[in-house]
Parts: structure tokens; C-alpha cells; sequence
């Protein structure tokens, strides 16, 4: 099992190199000009010269490799230094956004936390929602939960969070003023009518979420329990006299849960690439937020970072989910 | 003498009692006993007439502006209302629609292309199977709707000089849509092309000196079709929503040119003011991609012959 992870991981190296070069060349072909908002009275060499500080005017391949070292050697350095309060990078040139004239890395990190709050919260209630929703409409096959379980996680699945996440502005905070329809960042939870407060504006951004999460864990944790209740074992167990109880939650709940850990691994980065919306439309301003924002200004090294960071997260997950499949299931010997 | 012996009535063919059945009579019988996938199609195609058919019908221009009759609420003269300019809503809705389909069959049929022509490709040539499948596998991993916001920002200024704002848009959503999500298809196709690839029948075909051209248009290809029509259905649904996350968020197509999400990006704008503005083409967009999967999902079990059987 080892060797097989390592040699993933061996292997995640040159896809996620290839990735970010795919990534790199396209932007290249970006047609804006990150000069274009400086004022016109601004003398060309000077331009010139702001050109040439944020790393623009060497030939492609350059920049890729100076982009490619900046965030491979560059940035682990200062985040060491951070940790540990060294001095490693010693004031290295870090990879900069145009329009924060700050390092990517830096605004990254203020981000983060919204989106990393709002994201990981809503794919936990989702997933919680899904598994009881699951494993009782597959125990209870063609019974009313059943179906209008299957209805709803079908709608759930149907209705984009940009319709939904609209809807309930609409109902929550235009019609019954119950809850806030902004995102508020700074808002910090000091005590217990702050702490409410980010509760209030959490709950709309989390539930649309986490919506798109319960429909489809729910509908593959059912089809795995079906598989599962028809089989040999079960009735085994049913047969040795165990209790009802223990024979769903356990016997068959453990053997169910395993392409359902896969699935769920694979869509963490999934999450992250629809929060791209919902962050839009709630304004929370984490790293959706930030994407779009600059992929609007052409702020290309940020879209570079961002994208290749969401496109680790993949790979990574990935793996995750392959290992997990090769721990959870003794079937499966990847070796 | 003896008499003949009686014919042994258990090994003789009882005569068959109703006339045979074509493949797809079959299916089409599964396909009736589900319910939700009747209702779907039902719906889907009611959407698909009241979009195609109804401007005909309905006597007012989408782009028609009426400025005295702006900002109103549904009456017999604009059932859905107006909007900012006095356009008519029901009309745009259903220009909006024209365009929101259009975009997902196109796209869909990019897509399925694609991925069947990668996926029959990588089942029956091994020496393509390896690159192909790591091709696959690299798509797999781009972070999809990033990317479709860079390349609609990208090349839509390029587009549109050489085939007009409407039409360029329109290429340029549809390619993108269809370059991203022809994965699923491919890996399906291949699997089920590598295990047809075995069976005798195609044997037998490779024997009598069948090239590999017809041997793929003629035997693979239509025993592939079952799963490439249920990734077609979910294909629609997926562009439908691609397209209209993209109009959402301002980079699909132009404001004047409605399209559903457009409509919708364009009424959360007035949603303190006009919140019942947001509920139509929201509406209209999960209705259509609701009955398109339920559509699917009917067409998965009616076409899969282990559930036809039962």
C-alpha cells in the first residue's frame, strides 16, 4: 500500500507540472495588458521599467520557470519562516499579483479562512444530511421516504446554487428579513451575539452548498446500501439472530460506506470550484471571490496560482480516494 | 406392432404466441413503466415547444423596448411582466430559452463526439489506449470551471471579430462546454468497447476480413449506444447549467442577448426592488435540467437489458 501511494504521488509530479504549463500557456494568450490602468501620464520608460519589476519582458518559457520556482522553492521558504520565525527566503523576489501589488500568497491566506469556513462547514452538514437520508431510503425501498427522498435529492441535484442560493435571498432576508443577505468578513466572534451573528450568516451560503452535496452523496450511499442489503452475508447475519439494528448499522453500513468514502473524497475539490458561485453570490469574499475577481482584471500570476492551487487539490484527492478504496476494501490489492 | 412413440412434449417448441419484438419496443416498454422519466420527457418537451414554437405565437419582439411600460407586475399584457426597459418577460424567456438549448444540444453533441471518439479509439487501438486514457485522466484533473471563466475571457474578443458578437459567443461557450466535459463519455465507451472487443461476434466479423473502420461503424459503435445516449441526456442538463453558471457570473454571453442565466444575473440586480423577477428563468432552468435527468435516468434503466428483463 505504501509503494503504491509513493509512486502516486511519484506520479502526481509531472501531471501537475504539465497542468500548470497547460494553465501558463493559456493565460499567455491573455490579451490585456497589466499596464493599461496606469495613467497616461506616466512616461513609457517608466512603464517600462514597472513592467520589467513585475517580472514581465522574458520570453515565456523564463517566467514559467521563475513562476515554477517562486511557488515550489520561494514560497514553502516563507512559510517556514513564518513557522518558525527563520530567515530562509531572505527578501527573495515572491510571485506578485498585479493587482494587489502584494504577493499571491499573501492574499491567499487572507482568504482562506471564508472560504475554508463556509466550504468545509457545508460539505460536513451536507454529508451529514446524506448518510441517514441514504441508508434509510435504500432499508426502506419504494416506501414514501424513499421516494421523495429520490424526488428531492433529484431536484437538490437539478436546481444550480445560483438559482437557489437566489431563491432564498429572496425568501430569507428580501421577504422575511430573518437573516443577511452579505457576507460580512470582518465580523469577529468575540462573544455570544457575535458568535449568533456568524451563525446567521453562515446558514444561507452552508445550506445552499451542502444542498448540491446531500443530492449526490445521498443518492450513491443508497444505491451502495441496495447492493448491499441483497447480499449473502446479510442474510447470514439475519439468520445468526443479531438484532435488526446491528445487522443495517454495522454489517451492511460498513461494507456501503466504502465507494461512499471514495465519493466522498472526490468531491472536496468539487466543492471548492462551486464556491466559486456561491461566494459570488452571498459576496463572501474568499478564494472564488478572488478568482473571478481576477480573472476580471487580468491579474494573471493570481488566476495562475489560484487555478493551479484548486488543480492540486484534485490530484490530491484523487490519490486520496484511490488509497482509501485500497485501505478500506481488502479486495482490492493495488500491488 | 407398436405405435409410434408419442413425441416427448417437453422438448418440443411451444409456438410462440405474440409476435416478436424489435430491440427497441422493448425498451421502450421499460422506458413506460417509469413514471418520473414519462413525466420528464413530457415536460421537456412542453419546454422545448413553448421555447421554439411560442415566439411565433406570441406577437411581441424579445428586444422590443416599451420604456412607458417598464418595471410592471404580470398582467394579461406581459403575463411574466417587464423589465427595466419594458421588455417583455415571457418574450425574452423564451428567446432565452431558444439560445440556453441550443447551447446545451450543441455542446452536448461536441462533447459526445469527443468523448466517444476518444473512448472507441482508446478501447480498440492498445497502442492508443495508454496516452489516450492519461490525455483523459488530465483533463480529469483541471479545475474545469476556472478555466472556462479564462478561456470565455480569452478568446471572446478574437470570436467575436470574425463571426459577430451573437454567433462568436455562441461558438466560443459551445467548444469551451464541450472541450471540458467529454471525460465521463470517453472512459464508459472505452470500457465497453474494450469487453465487446472480445465477444465472437466481432471475431467472427475480423474473420470474414471486415477493416477496422466498418468493424467500428458497424459492430461497435451501435452496441455502444445505450451508454452513450444516457451521457447525451446528462450532457444536456450539464451544458444547460455550465452555460448559465457562465452567464451568471457576467462572462457568457452579452446583456442584450438573453439567455437564461443572463436573465437571471439581470434581475439579481433589481432583487431588493423586483424579487419575483429571479424566480422565472431560475425556474425554467431547473425545470428543463430536472426533466432531463429524470429522462436519463428512465433511459439508463430502460436501456440496460439486465433491469429490461424483470
Amino acid at each position: 500500500m505504501l509503494t503504491y501511494t509513493i509512486r502516486r504521488l511519484v506520479l502526481a509530479i509531472p501531471t501537475l507540472l504539465f497542468i500548470s504549463l497547460v494553465i501558463f500557456l493559456l493565460l499567455e494568450l491573455a490579451p490585456g495588458d497589466p499596464m493599461a490602468e496606469v495613467p497616461l501620464t506616466v512616461p513609457p520608460e517608466v512603464k517600462e521599467k514597472m513592467r520589467l519589476a513585475l517580472g514581465l519582458g522574458e520570453p515565456t518559457h523564463i517566467r514559467f520557470f521563475k513562476w515554477m520556482w517562486q511557488f515550489f522553492v520561494i514560497e514553502p521558504m516563507v512559510f517556514i519562516d513564518w513557522l518558525f520565525g527563520t530567515d530562509l527566503a531572505g527578501g527573495e523576489q515572491r510571485v506578485l499579483s498585479w493587482q494587489f501589488r502584494s504577493p499571491v500568497m499573501d492574499v491567499v491566506v487572507q482568504r482562506m479562512p471564508q472560504t475554508l469556513w463556509v466550504v468545509a462547514m457545508s460539505y460536513v452538514v451536507g454529508v451529514l444530511i446524506a448518510l441517514p437520508i441514504g441508508i434509510y431510503s435504500a432499508y426502506r425501498q419504494y416506501s414514501l421516504f424513499d421516494q421523495a427522498g429520490t424526488f428531492i435529492t433529484m431536484v437538490g441535484y437539478s436546481v444550480p446554487p445560483f438559482f437557489s442560493g437566489v431563491l432564498v435571498i429572496v425568501i430569507f432576508s428580501v421577504q422575511l428579513g430573518w437573516l443577511p443577505s452579505i457576507y460580512d468578513t470582518t465580523l469577529v466572534v468575540v462573544d455570544w451575539a457575535t458568535f449568533k451573528q456568524q451563525l446567521m450568516q453562515m446558514v444561507m451560503p452552508v445550506m445552499v452548498l451542502a444542498l448540491q452535496t446531500t443530492a449526490q452523496i445521498s443518492r450513491f450511499m443508497r444505491a451502495s446500501m441496495l447492493d448491499n442489503l441483497n447480499q449473502d452475508y446479510v442474510r447470514t447475519a439475519r439468520a445468526k439472530g443479531l438484532s435488526e439494528m446491528t445487522v443495517v448499522m454495522v454489517h451492511v453500513l460498513r461494507n456501503s460506506m466504502i465507494p461512499v468514502i471514495t465519493v466522498i473524497a472526490l468531491g472536496v475539490p468539487q466543492i471548492f470550484g462551486g464556491a466559486i458561485i456561491t461566494e459570488q453570490i452571498f459576496k463572501v469574499n474568499g478564494l472564488g471571490q478572488l478568482l473571478i475577481t481576477a480573472i476580471q482584471a487580468n491579474d494573471l500570476p493570481m488566476v495562475h496560482t489560484v487555478t493551479f492551487m484548486l488543480a492540486v487539490l484534485i490530484v490530491l484527492f484523487n490519490i486520496v480516494a484511490d488509497v482509501l478504496y485500497g485501505v478500506l476494501d481488502p479486495r482490492i490489492r493495488y500491488d | 406392432m407398436t405405435d409410434a412413440p408419442e413425441p416427448i412434449t417437453a422438448l418440443t417448441d411451444p409456438e410462440p404466441t405474440a409476435p416478436p419484438h424489435s430491440q427497441w419496443r422493448d425498451v421502450w416498454d421499460q422506458f413506460k413503466t417509469h413514471r418520473g422519466a414519462l413525466i420528464g420527457t413530457f415536460i421537456f418537451f412542453v419546454i422545448m415547444a413553448a421555447v421554439f414554437v411560442g415566439p411565433w405565437l406570441w406577437g411581441i419582439d424579445a428586444t422590443f423596448i416599451d420604456v412607458r411600460a417598464r418595471n410592471q407586475g404580470p398582467s394579461w399584457a406581459h403575463p411574466f411582466g417587464t423589465d427595466q426597459l419594458g421588455r417583455d418577460t415571457l418574450a425574452r424567456m423564451m428567446a432565452g430559452g431558444q439560445t440556453s438549448i441550443a447551447v446545451g444540444l450543441t455542446a452536448m453533441l461536441l462533447a459526445l463526439g469527443l468523448g466517444s471518439l476518444v473512448g472507441v479509439l482508446a478501447g480498440f487501438f492498445r497502442r492508443l489506449d495508454g496516452p489516450l486514457m492519461r490525455l483523459t485522466d488530465l483533463f480529469l484533473s483541471l479545475p474545469l470551471l476556472p478555466l472556462l471563466l479564462v478561456m470565455v475571457l480569452l478568446f471572446r474578443e478574437t470570436l467575436n471579430g470574425a463571426f459577430g458578437p451573437e454567433k462568436g459567443i455562441f461558438i466560443l461557450i459551445v467548444v469551451a462546454i464541450g472541450v471540458t466535459s467529454w471525460m465521463p463519455t470517453a472512459r464508459i465507451v472505452r470500457g465497453d468497447v474494450l469487453a465487446l472487443k472480445e465477444r465472437e461476434f466481432i471475431l467472427a466479423a475480423r474473420s470474414i476480413g471486415t477493416t477496422n473502420y466498418n468493424l467500428i461503424t458497424r459492430h461497435i459503435l451501435p452496441n455502444v449506444m445505450s451508454p452513450i445516449m444516457v451521457s447525451a441526456t446528462l450532457g444536456i442538463a450539464n451544458a444547460i447549467i455550465t452555460e448559465s453558471a457562465l452567464s451568471f457570473l457576467g462572462l457568457g454571453f452579452p446583456p442584450d442577448f438573453p439567455t437564461w442565466g443572463r436573465l437571471l444575473n439581470d434581475a439579481t440586480v433589481y432583487l431588493q426592488d423586483y424579487p419575483e423577477r429571479v424566480f422565472w428563468p431560475g425556474l425554467a432552468i431547473s425545470l428543463t435540467v430536472l426533466s432531463i435527468n429524470y429522462l436519463g435516468d428512465g433511459l439508463r434503466d430502460a436501456l440496460d437489458p439486465r433491469i429490461r428483463g424483470r
